[in-house]
């Protein structure tokens, strides 16, 4: 069974550059949105915007049910109660709302103790907790990683072992595709008393997830790169532990009761989220986690490894090109570099071919650092790319390089 | 030639060539056709700033005429660089301060670069710009 899911993309039915077809291989950075997505977001504005949790009149209860059933929608996407869902801006909201609540609720007792990443980590997941550590005197520790683009885990499991509060893994990488054993780092950080806490961003796109067999206090991932519109993220957080972590931000929602003496908080989600929140991203995201769940994801994540071998395996007939961490078919991830050729050079001419790849760092220095590069092109596939696009994605490469000598 | 006329000479050049592939080609060449960059200059004081790729650009004043050292990583860029060289290196600093800075759109090259392109070509420009109106204050 193949998947032709391209025509419920209406973007992919347009030219770039005067007559060129889009063959959108830029993914990882965000996907396009489904018609279902659309749909769901413009309807809402149609037939029931207000806001949520505040009217009592019809279209409020309206909008009301809409977001909560969305926050279901994602519950049971990662296999976790709605009360565990907290909705953010995306994921980097999510990794800031937890390094400053865990700053607010433990505070002093993290001078001295260190916060676990790893080298091949998005700045998102780095920055936060440089914050956090500046703030507090906790030590930013880094977990190495192998040649082969993995985590070295004896190094992971030394440092979760020693004086470790928090280690904040990617569950896949967004340069290199890896996919890390994060059940592995799960359970070594509770045996050790950490907090763990994953960045789902990448994985969630093309995998199932379960945050209980993952055993991660909390679980992070946008909506935008999982087929959902720009402007809402998602925070799971272990129930427990919600219910201790201090407030990140404060204001309408969040709240129990109000004196001028002294507020009280809501409970978890809300607690998390003042303010009106983003209700038509929630939705939207809601539909795009529906419309996945309506197709067999292990058919397109097969789908998807066909596309990407048949495009790694066309690249390595050229000499020049090294595929970055290895030459199998990560995830829909292919990074490489080509000996003698600017990534940027190569970029350039693929768009004027119709074909959208990244080049650049990723938002990963520090991994493009120890991998010793500026940059490499990233071409990202996603559940609409067929093996056409794979073909188009070949030949605007081999004639750009031809172009480059 | 004026500033302004070398530009309007580029952009009828550059307009010629209404195929990407031909016009790529051509600024490619520019910048295969670039003087070897010193390499004591190649450093971050002589980086230029908002690029994608690096840039580096290195002024010289030679009795009042400023000359640039140019070079970037990329090779599109480079050519860019060296159409850029071939319209402000050899002006004096009074000339490329009253210049109008509007290069990128005077070329047409922002139909044909993509938004990153064309933000790189305005550092550099500026970039150009700050060295001159540097110079242009210093007494003889």
């Amino acid at each position: 069974m193949i998947y032709d899911l391209r025509s419920q993309f209406p973007i992919l039915q347009r030219h770039v550059h005067g007559d060129k077809p889009l063959v959108y291989l830029d993914n990882a950075a965000t996907t396009q949105k489904p018609k279902a997505v659309l749909d769901a977001i413009a309807d809402f504005y149609v037939t029931s915007n207000a806001n949520a949790h505040r009217g009592g009149h019809a279209l409020g209860a309206e909008a009301t049910a809409l977001y909560e059933s969305a926050r279901g929608t994602i519950g049971r996407f990662l296999n976790a109660a709605p009360e565990s869902v907290v909705f953010t801006h995306g994921a980097t909201e999510a990794l800031n709302l937890l390094a400053t609540s865990i700053e607010r609720t433990y505070g002093a007792s993290l001078r001295g103790k260190s916060i676990v990443i790893s080298e091949m980590e998005h700045h998102a997941n780095i920055v936060p907790w440089q914050v956090l550590c500046e703030r507090t005197g906790a030590l930013l520790k880094v977990i190495r990683i192998c040649d082969d683009g993995s985590l070295d885990m004896q190094h992971a499991q030394e440092l979760i072992a020693h004086n470790c509060a928090v280690v904040s893994i990617a569950h896949m990488s967004n340069v290199l595709g890896t996919i890390n054993d994060v059940e592995t780092i799960c359970t070594w950080a509770r045996e050790h008393g950490a907090h763990s806490i994953v960045d789902g961003c990448q994985f969630v796109v093309h995998n199932q997830v379960s945050v209980d067999n993952i055993g991660c206090d909390a679980y992070v991932f946008g909506g935008h790169k999982v087929y959902g519109p720009f402007g809402i993220g998602v925070l799971y957080g272990r129930p427990e532990w919600l219910t201790v972590l201090e407030p990140y931000q404060a204001g309408g929602a969040m709240i129990d009761n109000v004196t001028f003496e002294k507020t009280t908080y809501a409970e978890p989600p809300l607690r998390f989220e003042a303010g009106t929140p983003n209700i038509e991203g929630a939705i939207g995201l809601g539909a795009a986690i529906n419309w996945l769940s309506s197709i067999d994801r292990k058919t397109v994540a097969d789908q998807e490894t066909s596309v990407t071998e048949a495009m790694i395996d066309g690249l390595l007939q050229h000499d020049r090109v090294r595929v970055i961490g290895g030459d199998y078919a990560r995830n829909g991830i292919i990074s490489i570099v080509v000996d003698g050729i600017h990534a940027n050079d190569l970029g350039t001419l693929m768009d004027e071919q119709g074909v959208a790849v990244r080049t650049g760092h990723h938002c990963a220095m520090p991994l493009m650092r120890r991998l010793g590069l500026q940059g490499t092109l990233r071409a990202s596939v996603a559940a609409y790319n067929s093996i056409d696009d794979a073909h188009r994605f070949l030949d605007a490469f081999s004639r750009s390089c031809r172009m480059l000598g | 030639m004026t500033i302004i006329e070398t530009i309007e000479q580029l952009a009828a050049k550059l307009a010629g060539l209404p195929d990407w592939e031909d016009r790529y080609t051509e600024i490619i060449a520019m910048g295969k056709g670039l003087p070897l960059y010193p390499e004591e200059f190649r450093s971050d004081q002589f980086k230029v700033k908002g690029c994608q790729s690096q840039v580096w650009l290195h002024p010289r004043n030679e009795a009042g005429v400023l000359h640039f050292d140019a070079d970037s990583d990329a090779l599109i860029v480079k050519g860019l660089v060296a159409l850029l060289m071939n319209v402000y290196s050899g002006r004096t600093p009074a000339e490329i301060v009253a210049s109008n800075d509007d290069i990128a759109k005077e070329l047409s090259l922002e139909q044909h670069l993509s938004p990153n392109r064309a933000n790189g070509l305005a550092s550099m420009i500026k970039q150009i710009r700050l060295y001159a109106l540097a110079y242009s204050l210093l007494k003889p």
